[in-house]
């Protein structure tokens, strides 16, 4: 076949099935999407500047904090990791392209659609879904403003778009890996992205249920989770947390394999423990099954349920213990450099461990009692996916942009957008550990004086760290349209895979002959 | 593709198709996992345990036990109208001193406000839950629906017993009953034992 390039015009990327351009697509879709939930969390922390309510209605607050959450988790940060396994995976395992490649169009042309309804329901009548990412019953029934419908056909949509993904990406890896290309060889972040696509898809479909029995709560009369009707809004956080303990590993598993891509890499040292980190992996998405009441201790659990829950959430610091001391030992005495990629993963590292600690600390089901819908729990899991995922995103676009591109980024310009985003995130979410434990709540437009400066200071942050991002935003566009061009197939000198065989830039179609892999 | 390989192409297409397969088929049972399986399961796990209150459907058969006089028990009732429930409905007596085993009666109040006939269920619920399998009703209004015609009223008989092993350390045992409008579901005439 000829070496035949793109379509010409808007309609090329409307009707294409190139994994390249679907990957493109999905990176600057979560992109936008991450500027918007970003532009809902610089609300919120304007409005909790200083106390007293200033900039919003308490009304108009619970909105933000609802859309950050549901915006940032499948808006930016899910697309994101699955705009860079239609990129990277098909190069990684020598495969042509996706295995299913319309579906692979259609699952990204459906989040456009479903974000738009979901955004646009803040200029409805009643407002956006105010009940918090967590949509617990009876708030998202009971009490739940009318566009709480939007919100359940744009869950609908957004699952059917993971799971159409997810399939594909299993397709793909379980079925187009080149000649020789084993599982035990594959790339690490192959490997952390096949796990996680079966993650997704055995939950993705609870997180389904769980809507639609929300919609015949609140319109077919029902009573799934009223428990005046005989139903019990305990039930609906069971269902939801089935699905939303393994949605943060689905958020985290991808960021592992960037990180174990990358930090061997910059130490110019094969990954440590490659086998074990595979085993870790696959460990960790076992136990997301089993450890999900550990959200909600305070419900009135029998203490054997809440000994249960503790002790096999404390056991998934073993499996994970084992990857950060895999990472660390990877860099030990590897001769290592400190590129933006490298500077975003050893952040990774460090940030993702304190994130991991205080984990335990909340799965302590007596401690939790105190740390429970907190500020605590708010610096917890900002800890795990703002260092945990975004860093490790920014990691990989700057470790790839340059064989995406074919140009080379400014790294002055990237390890300024490190630092400035390092110093403004702690500066964001480590005052929020102290306000949690001395009880501010999570989720409240105003509160008590006496929690006034550190959450001065967690603003100040935030707008450090948002405005770090546009820096992101313009060192990455500066590549793009004004970049030093490079054609290195090896952008990095201690680079390893597949992905670094195919010249820089990497062609519209890539392994169409597949590679022999030894 | 096409060109290159076509046997190797269909192959693939066909493991492809297999694998797709499989995981529709995931799915599907994951999603149907949700409503056959969970919410069931859940039901199932509440009523063995005891948790959430939820408090035996069917009416105690009273066994002669000696009454424990050593330590008396607050009982406290609430009610609380469901969403959109115009009766007038609450207990006589807020709060009674039971010794357990003793069988006790009380009997709360209600008033049908409209000038149409209406049928009522209550549901009951106890609190700490712990408490629930220890609570025993022998007579509750709860056992049927509650028919009143329009403006009529009518005092609606409880009677229990607090089990001798309730443990120790619970002093106060709250019931809650919930009342609603159950008027368009069934006919009057036909009470169903529910709970």
């Amino acid at each position: 076949m000829g070496a035949h390039g793109p379509a010409k015009g808007l309609m090329r990327w409307v009707t294409t099935t190139n994994h390249k351009d679907i990957g493109t697509m999905y990176l600057w879709f979560s992109f936008a999407m991450f500027i918007l939930g970003g532009a809902f969390a610089m609300i919120i922390r304007a409005e909790l500047f200083q106390p007293g309510l200033q900039i919003v209605e308490p009304e108009f607050f619970n909105q933000m904090t609802t859309m950050h959450g549901l915006v940032m988790v499948f808006g930016a940060i899910m697309p994101s990791f699955v705009g860079l396994a239609n990129w990277m995976i098909p190069m990684m395992i020598g495969a042509p392209d996706m295995a299913l490649p319309r579906m692979n169009n259609l699952s990204f042309w459906i989040l456009p659609p479903t974000f738009a309804l979901l955004a646009s329901t803040l200029f409805m009548e009643g407002g956006a879904p105010n009940f918090g990412w967590t949509f617990y019953a009876p708030l998202s029934t009971t009490y739940a403003p009318d566009t709480v419908t939007f919100f359940i056909f744009g869950v609908h949509l957004m699952g059917a778009s993971s799971i159409m993904g997810s399939i594909n990406i299993i397709a793909t890896v379980v079925n187009m890996r080149a000649p020789g290309m084993t599982y035990m060889k594959m790339p690490m972040f192959v490997w952390t992205w096949l796990i996680t696509a079966f993650l997704l898809v055995a939950v993705m479909p609870v997180l389904a249920g769980a809507v639609t029995m929300m919609l015949m709560d609140v319109h077919f009369g029902t009573s799934f989770f009223s428990a005046a009707g005989g139903g019990d809004p305990v039930l609906f956080q069971h269902i939801f947390w089935f699905f939303g303990h393994p949605e943060v590993y689905i958020i985290i598993l991808p960021a592992f394999g960037v990180v174990s891509q990358i930090i061997p890499t910059f130490s110019r040292k094969p990954l440590f423990g490659y086998d074990s980190m595979v085993y870790a992996t696959a460990s960790i998405a076992f136990l997301s099954f089993i450890v999900w009441a550990h959200h909600m201790y305070t419900v009135g659990m029998p203490i054997a349920g809440e000994l249960f829950f503790m002790y096999a959430t404390m056991l998934i610091a073993v499996p994970t213990g084992v990857k950060v001391f895999n990472w660390i030992t990877t860099m030990w005495k590897g001769a290592m450099t400190f590129e933006t990629p490298m500077l975003f993963c050893i952040g990774f590292v460090f940030l993702f461990t304190v994130g991991g600690f205080t984990g335990v600390m909340l799965s302590l089901a007596p401690a939790d009692f105190q740390y429970h819908d907190s500020y605590f729990v708010v610096a917890h899991f900002h800890y795990v996916m703002v260092a945990g995922a975004v860093f490790s995103m920014s990691a990989a676009v700057y470790y790839w942009l340059p064989k995406w591109c074919g140009k080379m980024y400014d790294e002055t310009m990237g390890k300024a957008h490190f630092w400035i985003s390092f110093i403004g995130f702690n500066l964001t979410f480590f005052p929020q550990h102290f306000l949690g434990l001395a009880g501010m709540p999570r989720r409240i437009p105003d509160y008590a004086l006496q929690f006034t400066d550190f959450n001065t200071m967690s603003s100040i942050g935030a707008f450090i760290y948002g405005a770090s991002q546009i820096l992101f935003l313009f060192n990455v566009i500066r590549t793009i349209v004004a970049g030093k061009p490079t054609s290195e197939e090896k952008t990095w000198d201690g680079a390893e895979g597949l992905e670094w065989t195919v010249p820089t830039p990497a062609p519209y179609h890539t392994f169409t002959t597949p590679p022999d892999v030894k | 593709m096409a060109d290159m390989q076509p046997d190797n192409q269909s192959t693939i297409d066909a493991s492809v198709a297999k694998t797709v397969g499989k995981l529709s088929i995931v799915v599907v049972g994951m999603f149907a996992f949700v409503f056959v399986v969970m919410v069931p399961l859940y039901d199932v796990l509440c009523d063995a345990l005891g948790i959430n209150g939820k408090t035996s459907g069917e009416r105690y058969q009273v066994v002669e036990v000696a009454v424990d006089t050593s330590r008396e028990i607050r009982v406290q009732f609430v009610a609380t109208n469901n969403d959109g429930m115009p009766w007038e409905f609450r207990p006589t007596e807020s709060v009674v001193k039971v010794n357990p085993g003793a069988i006790n009666s009380t009997v709360f109040y209600a008033k049908n406000p409209l000038p149409k006939d209406m049928v009522a269920q209550a549901i009951p619920s106890v609190s700490p839950s712990r408490a629930a399998e220890y609570f025993h009703k022998t007579e509750c209004f709860c056992f049927n629906q509650q028919p009143l015609d329009g403006g009529a009223e009518t005092d609606m008989p409880l009677q229990f017993i607090v089990d001798q092993d309730l443990p120790k350390d619970i002093k106060t045992i709250t019931l809650s009953y919930t009342i609603f409008d159950v008027t368009a579901m069934v006919a009057p005439e036909a009470p169903v034992a529910v709970r």
